[in-house]
């Protein structure tokens, strides 16, 4: 859509041609907030007007929305997406020098051995896509997603990796993916965070909040951690011992007695505050409700693996829908344990993989198909990865151990998308033979961050933000739009 | 689609404010400055260089690498001599003639190949902008460096006609700019609202009831500035300001980084509390900051302040490489040190060339050579710490050194009667005490090695490949009672070196004993000894022999160290076991003992070894007693040497005499006290010594691996050169950085406190004062309020005071619709400064007016309470904490404790940061989750749970009263009559709701402050809640005005 076209957006575009292209002019925006209040006092009613109220994208757009779910540590991309038979068939082999030579691995030194999966792979959909036996329930989606083998990133520890992937910076202080795209397109509904976090497993990601923080850009777009026990949203619920009506009749006594301070002195912001209380309130109401999944149907409880009053990664999953459902603009879901360095049972690929994807590949699934049944998922954008891939060798420290694990490989991984636009039953990208770099079509995580904002409407470059005399994006300098996976 | 238009349009929607409207005849800072109507001369540089800044200079300027233009020769266009060079076609500019200048043409063309900006780069110049670079030609193009690089020079301080405006010279420049404005200035605000205003801005709280009346009432004319000062003085200034300052230095107490481990610095933050309070000089404020090591004989505050750089993250996380995260947190001191000091992003210049600042990559790096010569470098134990006691500390040390010389000195002087005391002991003393050695009736090795029991009852196993043994014996019962036990290695030739085992220096490790006694009587349970203490002749390091038959170690060890260890012996050596009470053996019974040993390595087993018991009780005397007391003791009394017999008395006196009992246990409690006296740690700035010096490469790409030319210590060109003759050092930097020389520091620092106090700054783009950011609103007065920073010698207090003494600030903030439209962001401060208060601010004030904040200043990071979310940081601790005990529960904002990776969450609602990186200048957002924390958050209920006792037991019975006395306490102002009969109302309609439901009015009274006062009605108390908590979420309550 051309901005002239939309009514709202050309509006505010006349105003930007007078009053911003200035230059200096640029955040002369309280200017804004006054008028209305001037009008409002001319009789109109008050129009709050949420920094989150909706935008249309300034590009046409395949997607509204986005669920992205994170598997903090990494999960060991070449037993679940990327089969390399060569690499089996070489597997306790020295690994050879080319690929060592002048790198630098997070936990190994020396020769490591060659570990070809040791799981079974089959190929699953319309398009053919190879999976292996840890994820059972993606066979059955395997219609409906795109499968990058073909990821690459910069960095190859946890905190500076997912940093990137999210911030497009591995260092801290840069908004984040889900802020960049609220602060683009508003949220749906105002009652609500436009943009929500859910984390399971007890533990944030090594990113840290910095994953989902606002950087610079204002903190009314960072990401609102959402929790499945106390209260959903931090102090949404009344203090004990106050009812409803209580509460009702201390904000109808706050509108009063803020009136009469506007009245007096004339200040706008004081109306907007009396605005902001009434939305408070009204989120004291709707986020519960969107949060309480106990009213879900069995069959649906069932398909997630979902279970209330639990802080599952399953139970996020089905709060995901409900939260896009109600108009939530974008939902990060972070699960811990994916770190498949081999240094516990839990981190083996055979039987600890089993067991983590166990609690894993069904909720994704249930909530793809939920989604497509629910005609959600054309424009809901799901990805599934994590922040790097795991190397085709056995992690260094753990190698004489009965445990088979591997280490970070920032060079190669896979992802997996669904809805919004991207392709179904669609594999995109290759890694050369044993499985240590991409051999066609790369895509590094900034083209992934170009490619979702291109799908949610924007082109990466323009959607900025001036701080410090910088127009910065979340694509830093880089990125490019991945048409070939994009319908 | 134009893609500028959308950039702008969504920088309009990320605003705070929460209305979108249609918008007519806005002041804005260039309408403002500019003389857009055509009078005068172009000002190049508050006019034209912003706009060439924001199109051009991405490819037209100082960044020479990716320079275009003019073949492949490159046109540059921030400089007079680029943009007068001759071109391939031309000239791009040519003074007077705008239709010879090519850069005019290439602007107005409408051939999109040829247009400048390039349409893909989504930006396009406006017509009153092209209009501005023609006149500017016709005017003969002059060029000028950027403002913010050239010194300030004294303006001209404008005669005003309105004498209370012609005081100061804030006003005056101020009152002329608003008459050229067209706008009058505001009547003065009334006192309540002037002493709320300055003991916000200047302490961060609200006043105190009696200091706002007695304010009202004092008639002088310095009542005023008597009120400031006043302020000024108070310890919460220091407090204040410290915040703010915390920002900038990125204060955590957390290490940062995935782990984000505790980090010990918070005597960092009484530094600078300290400072504002004794209005450090900022110029030495500064260079302490950043170099104080250097400092000629530093003090321990100078040293301390250094702390100021070791508030970059550490990174903790496995794997990762100490010195790609040292240099990460070298480029962060040098862009905060460029950020906080001279409001420049210096960031852009680690990986290439400033795009608009006259800043090469190569600079950058010179500048890095500066900060990259201190020892830090990225380590878990953050060394180099400073280690230091805090005055009471101090004295508390010297105290008990005191007491514990004094009790030496008595135990060397012994008494008569502890002489007497040792007569008695040394008579009895144990030195004949007899072992009775046990030989075995069977032994028997898990590892089926042969065993042999000699003559005497030793035994010796044979050597097992493998590790990992237990030996069980069975000893036949002695005559009488046991007392004690004792295994001791025996040397045999036949073993490595002669000791005890098959390992070198008769290395053994024995991991467990267990001793049981067995009966013949099959049905009978074998019963386990208990051991209430164990002695050794010899063990290694860090192993606690008790450990083997299962007390707890005394230190904080691992379980790998637990066993009697003997590491270095060939000699006897002997364990000796104390069981709880003397164990007597019925007929038919017989001892087990059973020696567990699991070392891997087969050689480190005992091999030979014996048994013994002993039925004198004072064998754990004899085994207590130091070797060499026990040589003495065995001496005749009348030999020994009077050494030794001084010795031997002082050990009595010290460890066994009843006579000196009080005394030893004094002196232990103290001992323990002074043991446990442990130094604070900070971490601090130092210099490598000269041979460790590190090289400086330009770092290509930023990339710390990727490295290119050397380069020497220095500063960019464009700013004068460092003092000549000084070593070019921190020290040296941190000088030039306050030198008068220097263009930026005092204008950048100026503008701060302006913001700080009036809301926006001079420069509103506080965090960039190059090409990039704004113009100042007001350049001459900028330039006024730095050169007079300067000239009271960085006098913060007084500068303060200068701004809150003018009459501008002393303005009401009531607006009109006019000047709403016209001002609508009160840079032309035509009337009172208002903005929402911070975080902190919002929290210190509900807790002061409850009555429930801690006036304690200083020390360790405190833990008020905050949701549990029942997460653990990635590879760390848990998230959630304890809650402090006591007072510490409701200390000022300053003193919570920050973590990087999970802040304090209402802090960080209202847009405080956390810290990773320097925070310039904080959003002020206003947001319904905000509404949320001060509605509900149990930190602001308690806080009107405190309010409430305070109204019912304060403002009297009557409701009106009461009323009345809240909004003195909260908004420092009288009610009015509408506010009072709203707020009855409210009254009303709680008290009935709480009247049917005596459950609910406990909970709202007292969760979570607490039980209520004997006697007193909940109901009544839960309905003064809901009113305070009304009143601290008024309007006039979260916003400083």
């Amino acid at each position: 859509m051309n901005s002239e076209e939309n009514p709202f957006l050309s509006h505010l575009v006349d105003q930007t041609r007078r009053s911003f292209l200035s230059g200096a002019g640029r955040f002369s925006l309280g200017a804004m907030a006054v008028q209305s209040l001037l009008e409002a006092k001319g009789g109109a009613a008050v129009v709050a007007e949420n920094p989150l109220s909706p935008r249309t994208a300034p590009l046409k757009a395949k997607a509204k929305r986005v669920i992205y779910l994170h598997m903090s540590g990494a999960p060991p991309n070449l037993d679940i997406f990327d089969y390399k038979p060569e690499l089996v068939k070489r597997s306790g082999q020295d690994c050879p020098d080319d690929f060592l030579k002048g790198r630098k691995f997070a936990f190994t030194t020396g020769v490591p051995k060659l570990m070809g999966t040791p799981r079974n792979f089959t190929q699953h959909g319309p398009g053919g896509i190879w999976m292996s036996d840890a994820v059972p329930n993606f066979h059955r989606i395997a219609g409906d997603v795109t499968v990058v083998h073909s990821m690459k990133t910069d960095e190859f520890n946890h905190a500076p990796a997912e940093l990137l992937l999210y911030t497009g910076s591995p260092r801290q202080g840069r908004p984040s993916m889900g802020s960049w795209v609220t602060y683009g397109l508003g949220s749906e509904n105002e009652n609500l965070p436009g943009f929500v976090v859910l984390i399971s497993s007890g533990t944030q990601p090594s990113g840290g909040q910095g994953c989902w923080g606002s950087g610079f850009i204002p903190s009314v777009y960072q990401g609102v951690q959402c929790r499945s026990k106390g209260d959903p949203v931090l102090y949404v619920s009344d203090p004990a011992g106050m009812s409803r009506e209580t509460r009702r009749h201390t904000l109808d006594a706050l509108k009063d007695l803020n009136a009469l301070q506007a009245d007096a002195l004339g200040h706008p912001e004081t109306m907007t505050r009396i605005a902001q209380y009434e939305l408070a309130y009204r989120m004291q109401t709707s986020v519960p409700e969107v949060m309480d999944i106990s009213k879900e149907s069995p069959a649906v409880l069932e398909a997630y693996g979902a279970q209330p009053g639990e802080a599952s990664f399953a139970n996020n999953c089905l709060l995901a829908r409900r939260l896009v459902e109600q108009g939530v603009r974008f939902v990060q879901l972070f699960d811990w344990g994916w770190d498949f360095h081999g240094t516990g049972p839990a981190e083996d690929i055979r039987d600890g993989l089993t067991k983590k994807m166990g609690r894993t590949d069904k909720p994704v699934a249930a909530l793809i198909t939920e989604l497509k049944e629910r005609g959600l998922l054309d424009e809901t954008i799901i990805v599934w990865g994590g922040e790097f891939g795991r190397t085709p060798f056995r992690e260094g420290r753990t190698a004489g151990g009965a445990v088979l694990g591997r280490d970070h490989y920032p060079d190669c991984f896979s992802l997996m998308l669904a809805g919004g636009g991207f392709k179904k039953g669609f594999a995109y990208g290759s890694s050369d033979e044993l499985g240590f770099g991409v051999a066609e079509n790369p895509v590094h995580v900034h083209d992934l961050q170009a490619t979702i904002l291109n799908q949610l409407g924007f082109d990466h470059e323009k959607l900025t933000y001036r701080f410090q005399g910088r127009d910065f994006r979340l694509t830093d300098v880089h990125g490019n739009v991945v048409r070939a996976i994009i319908d | 689609m134009n893609g500028v238009y959308y950039r702008d349009f969504l920088i309009l929607s990320a605003m705070q404010y929460f209305f979108t409207v249609s918008v007519v005849g806005l002041i804005s800072a260039t309408a403002l400055g500019a003389n857009a109507a055509g009078a005068g001369k172009v000002n190049f540089a508050r006019e034209i260089r912003p706009i060439l800044s924001n199109n051009c200079f991405h490819c037209h300027g100082p960044d020479d690498k990716h320079r275009k233009g003019n073949g492949d020769k490159g046109l540059r266009l921030d400089t007079e001599e680029g943009a007068f060079a001759a071109l391939d076609s031309g000239f791009a500019l040519v003074a007077e003639h705008p239709e010879k200048s090519l850069l005019l043409e290439r602007i107005l063309t409408k051939d999109k190949e040829e247009v400048m900006p390039p349409p893909k780069t989504g930006k396009k110049l406006t017509e009153k902008e092209v209009a501005l670079i023609r006149r500017w030609i016709q005017e003969g193009a002059p060029y000028a460096g950027h403002w913010a690089y050239i010194k300030p020079v004294a303006p001209h301080v404008p005669e005003v006609s309105e004498p209370r405006w012609n005081s100061s010279a804030v006003d005056r420049f101020l009152f002329s700019r608003m008459r050229t404005e067209g706008l009058k200035p505001s009547a003065e605000a009334d006192r309540e609202t002037l002493i709320r205003r300055v003991a916000l801005d200047l302490t961060g709280l609200p006043p105190l009831v009696e200091e706002v009346e007695a304010f009202k009432r004092d008639p002088a004319p310095e009542a005023y500035v008597r009120m400031v000062d006043r302020f000024l003085a108070k310890p919460s200034f220091g407090e204040h300001w410290a915040r703010l300052w915390m920002d900038l230095a990125r204060y955590a107490d957390s290490a940062g980084y995935p782990s984000d481990p505790g980090r010990s610095i918070w005597a960092f933050r009484d530094y600078v509390i300290k400072a504002f309070n004794d209005n450090k000089p900022f110029d030495q404020f500064t260079i302490e900051q950043l170099a104080g090591d250097l400092l000629p004989g530093p003090s321990e505050e100078q040293i301390i302040a250094t702390a100021f750089h070791r508030n970059t993250m550490t990174n903790n996380e496995g794997g990762t490489s100490d010195e790609e995260f040292r240099n990460a947190a070298v480029i962060d001191r040098v862009n905060t040190t460029w950020s906080v000091w001279m409001g420049t992003s210096m960031a852009c210049a680690q990986c290439h060339t400033h795009k608009f600042d006259p800043l090469t990559q190569k600079e950058y790096f010179s500048f890095f050579a500066l900060l990259n010569q201190t020892e830090d470098a990225d380590r878990n134990d953050e060394a180099p710490l400073h280690q230091f006691l805090l005055p009471e500390e101090k004295t508390r040390k010297t105290t008990l050194e005191e007491k514990v010389a004094s009790l030496e000195a008595l135990f060397k002087t012994a008494s008569p009667e502890w002489k007497q005391g040792f007569k008695d002991w040394d008579a009895n003393f144990p030195r004949d005490l007899a072992w009775q050695g046990i030989g075995p009736s069977n032994v028997q090795s898990t590892n089926g090695a042969a065993t042999q029991v000699r003559e005497d009852g030793s035994i010796l196993v044979s050597s097992s490949e493998k590790g990992g043994d237990s030996v069980t014996l069975v000893l036949p019962a002695p005559a009488a009672d046991i007392e004690a036990f004792q295994l001791a290695s025996i040397p045999d030739a036949s073993l490595q070196e002669g000791g005890s085992s098959r390992s070198a220096k008769g290395a053994f490790i024995l991991d467990q004993i267990r001793v049981s006694i067995v009966s013949e009587d099959p049905k009978a349970k074998a019963r386990e000894l208990k051991f209430r203490a164990v002695y050794a002749t010899s063990a290694a390091a860090g192993f606690e022999p008790q450990t083997v038959v299962g007390l707890k170690a005394k230190a904080d060890q691992n379980a790998r160290n637990k066993g009697w260890n003997v590491a270095n012996s060939t000699k006897s050596e002997a364990l000796t076991l104390v069981p709880e009470k003397a164990v007597r053996l019925q007929p038919g019974e017989s001892i087990r003992v059973e020696l567990d040993q699991r070392s891997r390595k087969s050689e480190q087993l005992l091999a030979s070894f014996a048994l013994r018991v002993t039925s004198d009780s004072r064998a754990e005397l004899l085994v207590a007693t130091p070797p060499k007391i026990v040589a003495i003791m065995k001496e005749p009394a009348a030999s020994r040497s009077p050494q030794n017999a001084a010795q031997a008395l002082d050990y009595y006196v010290r460890e066994h005499a009843p006579e000196a009992g009080k005394e030893r246990a004094e002196y232990a409690s103290r001992k323990k006290e002074l043991d446990g006296l442990k130094p604070n740690t900070v971490p601090i700035l130092r210099e490598l010594a000269a041979e460790k010096r590190r090289v400086t490469k330009v770092q290509l790409r930023g990339n710390y691996l990727n490295l290119g030319d050397e380069v020497a210590p220095g500063t960019p060109g464009v700013f004068p050169a460092l003092p000549a003759g000084a070593l070019p050092d921190r020290l040296a930097m941190a000088r030039w950085l306050v030198s008068a020389e220097n263009p930026l520091t005092a204008r950048v620092i100026a503008n701060r406190f302006w913001e700080s106090l009036f809301g926006v700054g001079i420069v509103r783009t506080s965090e960039e004062f190059g090409a990039q950011g704004e113009m100042p609103f007001h350049p001459e007065l900028l330039d006024w309020l730095a050169l007079e920073l300067v000239r009271s010698g960085w006098d913060v207090k007084s500068f303060l005071k200068t701004l809150v003494s003018s009459a501008a600030y002393r303005q009401s903030g009531a607006v009109t619709p006019e000047l709403q439209e016209k001002d609508p962001e009160n840079r032309l401060v035509a009337r009172g400064p208002r903005f929402r208060m911070s975080a902190e601010i919002l929290r210190d004030q509900a807790l002061f007016v409850g009555g429930l904040l801690s006036p304690t200043m200083y020390g360790k990071p405190v833990r008020p309470p905050k949701p549990n979310m029942g997460l653990s940081t990635a590879f760390g601790r848990a998230n959630d904490w304890e809650v402090s005990a006591g007072e510490d529960r409701y200390r000022r904002a300053l003193y919570t404790e920050v973590r990087r990776n999970s802040p304090y969450p209402s802090f960080t609602t209202f847009d405080a940061p956390n810290r990773e990186v320097c925070t310039l200048r904080r959003n002020r957002t206003n947001t319904p989750l905000q509404a949320l924390v001060t509605l509900n958050d149990p930190v602001f209920v308690e806080a009107a749970q405190a309010l409430a006792r305070k109204v019912i037991t304060e403002g009297g019975s009557a409701a009106e009263g009461r009323i009345r006395f809240a909004f003195q306490r909260v908004l420092s102002r009288e009610a009015s009559g509408k506010e009072v009969d709203r707020l009855q109302r409210l009254i009303e309609e709680a008290a009935a709701a709480f009247e049917q439901d005596p459950a609910r009015a406990k909970q709202m009274a007292t969760d979570p402050l607490g039980a209520l006062p004997a006697g007193a009605d909940a109901r009544e108390y839960a309905t003064w809640t809901v009113f305070a908590n009304v009143v601290l979420n008024l309007d006039e309550a979260v916003m400083r005005r």
